[in-house]
């Protein structure tokens, strides 16, 4: 999508078309000649297997709405008649309530690994940021998603995200009533949620456009954290990147059909499977597992409204992580200390995801609050003094000169990024 | 610092500290062997018809099935009845139907396609009936119910497929009926249950030995009888588990196999680089 395009039309029709409208030329020049730098490893291809997520979700979603009834009395028999009666209705259902934590596990190593490398810092902070945005409304969907099937969990999880919003001062409660469409969570939020959650991957898939747009003008980051500097440095993306994308693809695919078919269930809430009951409050309600963390920042504070914004804040801050950090040197692999802290703050957010799913009481809420510290202390404090302090290894002179020290010829397995 | 290394870290501060936090006056249902475990697992038919004896004779005075119809009883991967001895046990039921040409409700014989029927009109004569609790509908039950495991036996549940909370816990339900402890405050109306959280449960003991009677030999007693209707429901909670695992067999050896040549093919392709 960027530059200009080395790609010559063979026969007539193509020569033909390239003069109006030049796309074979656009595709050509992103997805067949666009260089990768050759030294990319397999946390690079998380980006594909994103693609495929989401194609596969909308894919499958489309074909679950043609069976499923979004009314509060129908909406919980309908999902099961989909899974009783429905001609493979069980693989679909499985396939798009999995698919959603397949989802989230790839954005949660696509991002980590945009964090390890450095992958935000100039010159892309708005691929990182269109990448924030994504990820929000992945969550937005996710919640709406999940509310679908009018399970327990589907009604008292809507009914605590919505009053998130009772805690803004003065409105809070008219936005809640607004967003309910009634003074309770009942059909009408069934219903819209329903609609909002038709629209968003529509939304999002357009915003993947600008971020893979984005992409393209800066190109890729790599694991030394080095602008290419002309041919011997990149690849073209076919076949390079596609045969390796592809590979990985398929061992992801294979791990997402280890969940669907032996253990579909795992990753849902028992809860899930009882008609929603505006009368009977589940013992512990507890959200879809992304977003564990966050609902751990959101109890770790006694203080509803502050809790609320903390929640916020703490997906908000990611947008100014390329100037929290400002050191020169992107790759962790040359920044001893940030790389010891950036594992510290991957094991910060396993913490936090495992206190989210436990009852907020004792030990668990103090340890909720000691992470929470920490997850903001990681980019208001460690970030911007590690930048200024922290003493940087020397880079190497070019991608190829990394490749060549690193001793492992290119293609063979791929070193895992930690391990020298 | 390894992932490796920080990952062991973790586990270690989560594991010491959570079973002492977890650890609750409720104790853990004890495993069971399912025949319907694993990757290659399959519902046992002798336990699915023995078991839908059991819910026929004891449960289905308060519990409905509604999700279930009676064709499901003849449909493969099931309990393995006949088309014929499915309809015989639906014109069994009656069921409310109407309106005729008259704009009269009147009652038939069940059909195959016909569900399970509700043993009370609504769910407030369910409740009436019993002491003001509403008796469960038992279609996704085994998938509607589990237990806290406590620690980080969560993460080798996925290796080891271990899936079968749901169907452990029934059968702990069932059989957990004893006399409440000295000092138990027993509200009136309940019952005590060593597994039911809280322990104070609405339902009374539903099953004694010698109840049902078996005609294939199995033993006829309440361990027995709680372990073969817990199949049957699992079965009625997920009644395409078994072509489920039969297509996951075969997805995984593709996937493998694809997986396979991909590595091959991205091998040769990059050889060239070097």
């Amino acid at each position: 999508m960027s530059g200009h395009s080395t790609y010559q039309p063979q026969n007539a029709f193509m020569k033909w078309l390239e003069a109006r409208l030049p796309i074979a030329g656009l595709v050509h020049s992103s997805f067949i000649a666009y260089p990768t730098p050759r030294n990319l490893n397999y946390w690079w291809t998380f980006g594909g297997i994103l693609s495929f997520m989401l194609a596969a979700q909308i894919v499958t979603g489309i074909v679950l709405v043609m069976h499923y009834t979004p009314h509060e009395t129908m909406a919980f028999n309908s999902v099961e008649h989909i899974m009783r009666d429905v001609n493979y209705g069980w693989l679909l259902r499985y396939l798009h309530s999995n698919g959603a934590s397949m989802f989230f596990i790839a954005v949660y190593i696509h991002m980590f690994r945009g964090m390890y490398y450095g992958s935000y810092k100039a010159p892309r902070e708005v691929l990182w940021i269109l990448g924030v945005i994504i990820y929000l409304l992945m969550m937005a969907t996710g919640f709406l998603g999940y509310t679908l099937p009018w399970g327990q969990m589907s009604f008292w999880g809507a009914t605590v995200i919505t009053n998130f919003f009772s805690a803004i001062p003065l409105v809070g409660e008219t936005i809640t009533t607004w967003l309910w469409g009634g003074y309770a969570v009942g059909n009408p939020t069934l219903q819209r949620f329903f609609s909002l959650h038709y629209l968003l991957p529509f939304v999002i898939a357009g915003v993947v456009v600008l971020h893979v747009w984005a992409l393209h003008v800066v190109g890729q980051n790599n694991p030394a954290g080095i602008e290419p500097k002309g041919d011997k440095d990149t690849v073209p993306f076919t076949p390079y990147a596609t045969i390796k994308d592809g590979f990985a693809m398929v061992c992801f695919i294979l791990f997402f059909a280890y969940f669907v078919f032996y253990i579909p269930n795992y990753l849902g809430h028992a809860d899930n499977y009882i008609p929603a009951n505006p009368a009977v409050t589940p013992a512990h309600i507890v959200p879809e597992w992304y977003y564990l963390p966050f609902y751990a920042i959101l109890r770790a504070i006694p203080n509803k409204l502050l809790g609320v914004i903390a929640l916020f804040a703490s997906i908000g801050i990611l947008v100014f992580l390329p100037w929290l950090d400002s050191s020169k040197v992107r790759s962790a692999r040359y920044r001893p200390l940030f790389r010891q802290f950036f594992w510290i703050f991957v094991a910060v957010c396993l913490g936090l995801g495992y206190l989210g799913a436990k009852p907020a009481e004792g030990g668990y809420v103090i340890a909720s609050q000691i992470l929470t510290f920490y997850y903001f202390a990681h980019f208001l404090i460690i970030l911007p003094l590690l930048s200024r302090f922290e003493k940087t290894k020397p880079l190497p002179n070019s991608i190829s000169e990394s490749v060549l020290k690193q001793g492992v010829p290119i293609g063979a397995s791929a070193p895992a990024p930690t391990r020298h | 610092m390894t992932m490796h290394r920080s990952l062991l870290a973790l586990a270690l501060i989560l594991g010491l500290s959570a079973p002492a936090l977890a650890a609750g006056e409720t104790p853990q249902p004890p495993k069971q062997k399912w025949s319907f475990w694993g990757p290659v697992g399959k519902y046992d038919r002798g336990q699915l018809q023995r078991g839908f004896k059991v819910y026929r004779e004891v449960c289905q005075a308060c519990h409905s099935l509604s999700l279930v119809a009676f064709r499901n009883l003849a449909e493969p991967g099931g309990p393995g009845f006949t088309q014929a001895q499915a309809a015989a046990i639906a014109a069994e039921y009656k069921i409310q139907d109407g309106p005729n040409d008259q704009g009269e409700m009147f009652e038939r014989d069940g059909r195959l396609a016909d569900r399970f029927p509700k043993p009370f009109p609504n769910d407030n004569a369910a409740r009436a009936a019993n002491g003001g609790a509403l008796p469960p509908d038992l279609s996704v039950i085994a998938k509607a119910r589990t237990y806290e495991r406590g620690g980080l036996w969560f993460l080798l549940d996925i290796f080891t497929q271990y899936v079968e909370q749901g169907p452990d816990y029934l059968v702990a339900l069932l059989t957990g009926y004893e006399d409440a402890p000295q000092g138990f405050n027993l509200p009136s109306g309940t019952h005590y249950n060593k597994y039911f959280p809280g322990h104070a449960i609405g339902m009374p003991n539903p099953l004694s030995d010698g109840q049902v009677t078996y005609d294939d030999g199995s033993p006829q007693t309440v361990q027995q009888y709680a372990k073969d209707v817990t199949g049957f429901l699992m079965w009625a909670a997920e009644p395409h588990l078994e072509a489920r695992k039969r297509l996951g067999m075969q997805v995984m050896i593709f996937l493998i196999v694809f997986a396979g040549l991909m590595y091959f093919t991205k091998k040769k392709v990059w050889a060239a680089v070097h």
